[in-house]
């Protein structure tokens, strides 16, 4: 039980900022690291939460969320997988040592596990497992009727395998890609019972399997839950141009930041949430494209996806090439109230 | 700190033109609590709401030709704020004197400066011409609701809730189904949106009065902090309402301005005009009926938001796409704060 919790409106740091300090660090796959953080309050922090934390991006101060493995306490576990064309997050999360602060805010959980659903069938694939963690947990506490089903590269890249055999048992089906394993998504979604509900974390190719098949499947919508992580695609990370003609403006989006960055950086304005490829607020419209959209949101079905009208700027890249868009911006003069645009005193 | 929810340095309605006139009306606007009142001439007048000496509300004194009388110990207050007669002393004490707010009459509103009055220039009065002019009738009215008057704006940014909240008279299914546009300025954001070859739903059936599938547009104009007004309108379809021309169509402006009251409550005015039918006076009572019953929808749903805002005071919105809109709104009054919250920097004296 929880004896305390973040209260962002009463917490006077900065913005909801609080301290942190890494507590311990531990390498659970060769390319997945732990970092235990030590906060001077007992966090509220459901299954399915993740942690945003600040980091230095390419000089700039940035933050990144990632999901938690696991509270205790006043500490709490996300792990990073090194990406190796990283917008600077895990570069970063990968330089830290015991010691160190970090700023976080309070959890939020925008994945939460159902109660009383007959049975749950929790699907990660590779660092999709770190929500998972903490849901199986609570599920075997719960007695619930469930069974996880995680993929991975290889066998080395299983993170938390001792300590989800020693909690599930024959329940944790283990898939590994090297060793020719793979998930038969559709026989897995028919052992399901009716009304069982699908929660599922992992790239985007796994992800859009799993929807497809879902709805093949002629199964609810609202009992297939997933999070991604914006970072997988279906084409290698390649730097590409933005052309914004209504603002006279060329900008370059480099391997290692999304266009959504890179616009803010060049001061288009954008409006975002999740900068997950989930909320679609960030979607924009696309004028004329020389080259592949890589689509990597989930906002947009798959006919819109084909469509290539708009693209989701936090994740969605263009693989080689350059992508001419309009964005919202039209100015004060492009509406009927007159002169607007002078009440911070300067005409006085 | 926390962090301010409305800008000081605006135009705020206070009051339509015809409710204030020779009494004392107390409004609290921006957290600054006012008596509005109209002087022999009919020039509006908005005072601090409390005597100088005692701080008795001077609401609750007596008007004495263009002044005020407190109620509790006679002081008398001219227009300007100044104190014109103190009880009991032949002089009158210098420094008495209670806050006079800046305030105008424009477009049948009565607009207050709650903020610094030396930035107070009539010409940043939003144009919003409608109610005072004659190719337009309508009329319009004021609801105070229990919420911060940002969700009045968020209501508003996104009309998708039209179709659950207004089911029985401007929503339907077509229009949650719609795409939409949302472009933004500096202290500007706009929703654009087009329901085309559809049925309209009962109310604006009512008001074009043809049968058939209709081209339906909403646009949503929002000028910082609280001024917003509605384009809406059904025109039979394919007679080239999207293209420009809804003249066989039916078109309002429906304007919509919450003033802030305190964090948590507004005065929320509201007014429909339409420039057809234009003699029919029966025509804007029944529209004012029909809008105050689509009000009492809103109020209903903000309210019980606040509500539960409230119940979570840790809560951080997840927001849609739907929301762009909203988002836009809250930037731009948000960069208006942010101006007037900026530490000031000292200069040094030559």
């Amino acid at each position: 039980m929880s004896v305390g919790v973040l209260d962002r409106a009463g917490d006077a740091a900065a913005d909801g900022w609080n301290h942190g300090r890494i507590d311990a660090i531990r390498d659970v796959t060769p390319t997945i690291r732990e970092f235990t953080i030590a906060l001077d309050r007992v966090p509220t922090c459901a299954p399915g939460s993740h942690l945003k934390v600040q980091v230095a991006a390419e000089g700039r101060s940035d933050h990144r969320s990632y999901s938690v493995v696991g509270a205790t306490g006043t500490t709490i576990r996300i792990a990073v997988k090194r990406q190796p064309d990283s917008r600077g997050g895990s570069a970063y999360m990968w330089t830290l040592s015991i010691g160190d602060a970090i700023a976080v805010a309070a959890p939020r959980c925008d994945f939460p596990l159902t109660h009383g659903a007959p049975h749950y069938l929790l699907l990660a694939g590779g660092v999709g497992i770190t929500p998972m963690v903490a849901m199986a947990e609570q599920l075997a506490k719960r007695g619930a009727s469930l069974r996880m089903v995680y993929a991975a590269r290889s066998a080395e890249e299983f993170a938390y395998r001792l300590e989800l055999s020693e909690l599930l048992g024959d329940r944790l089906a283990l898939f590994a890609a090297d060793e020719s394993q793979s998930v038969n998504i559709a026989t897995e979604i028919d052992r399901l019972p009716a009304d069982g509900e699908l929660y599922m974390c992992g790239p985007l190719g796994l992800m859009e399997a799993v929807r497809h098949a879902w709805e093949a499947a002629g199964r609810p919508r609202g009992k297939l839950r997933y999070e991604t992580f914006g970072s997988s695609g279906s084409h290698p990370v390649q730097s590409f141009t933005v052309k914004v003609p209504r603002l006279n403006a060329e900008i370059l989006v480099r391997e290692n930041e999304s266009m959504l960055d890179a616009l803010e950086a060049a001061g288009v304005e954008v409006v975002f949430e999740c900068r997950r490829g989930e909320c679609g607020l960030c979607a924009i419209q696309i004028v004329e494209l020389e080259g592949v959209v890589d689509h990597r949101d989930v906002f947009f079905s798959a006919r819109q996806h084909r469509e290539n009208t708009q693209l989701c700027a936090c994740v969605s890249r263009i693989a080689g090439g350059s992508v001419t868009i309009d964005p919202a911006w039209r100015g004060d003069d492009a509406f009927a109230f007159a002169s607007t645009n002078t009440i911070d005193g300067e005409h006085v | 700190m926390k962090q301010p929810t409305f800008p000081m340095n605006a135009w705020y309605v206070a009051a339509w033109d015809a409710e204030i006139g020779r009494t004392l009306v107390s409004r609290t606007i921006c957290n600054r609590k006012m008596v509005l009142y109209r002087k022999l001439d009919g020039t509006p007048v908005a005072l601090e709401d409390a005597c100088w000496h005692r701080l008795v509300p001077l609401s609750i004194g007596t008007l004495q030709g263009d002044d005020v009388r407190c109620g509790y110990h006679g002081m008398v207050f001219g227009p300007n704020g100044r104190c014109t007669h103190m009880p009991t002393q032949e002089t009158i004490n210098p420094s008495a004197c209670v806050r006079a707010f800046p305030i105008e009459q424009r477009h049948r509103f009565l607009w207050v400066w709650p903020g610094d009055p030396a930035m107070a220039d009539p010409a940043l009065i939003p144009e919003l011409p409608w109610p005072d002019d004659a190719e337009w009738a309508g009329d319009g009215s004021m609801t105070e609701v229990k919420a911060d008057y940002r969700l009045v704006i968020d209501n508003l940014m996104d009309l998708t809730h039209e179709t659950y909240v207004h089911a029985s008279s401007i929503g339907n299914e077509a229009l949650a189904e719609a795409p939409f546009d949302a472009y933004h300025g500096e202290r500007t954001a706009r929703v654009e949106r087009w329901v085309l070859n559809e049925e309209a739903p009962p109310f604006w059936a009512g008001q074009l009065g043809k049968a058939g599938k209709t081209d339906r547009w909403q646009i949503i104009n929002f000028l910082a902090p609280s001024v917003i007004y509605l384009e809406v309108g059904v025109a039979p379809a394919g007679t080239g309402a999207p293209e420009g021309d809804r003249s066989q169509g039916v078109d309002m402006r429906v304007l919509h301005l919450p003033t802030p009251s305190t964090e948590k409550s507004c005065y929320y005015f509201w007014a429909h005009l339409r420039n057809y039918n234009i003699a029919d006076q029966g025509h804007t009572r029944r529209v004012l009926n029909a809008g105050g019953g689509i009000m009492l929808e809103d109020e209903e749903i903000i309210e019980a938001q606040q509500r539960a805002i409230d119940d979570h005071p840790d809560h951080v919105f997840y927001n849609l796409n739907i929301d762009a809109g909203s988002m836009w709104a809250r930037r731009a009054i948000d960069r208006m704060i942010a101006k007037e919250t900026a530490p000031v920097m000292a200069v040094a004296a030559e």
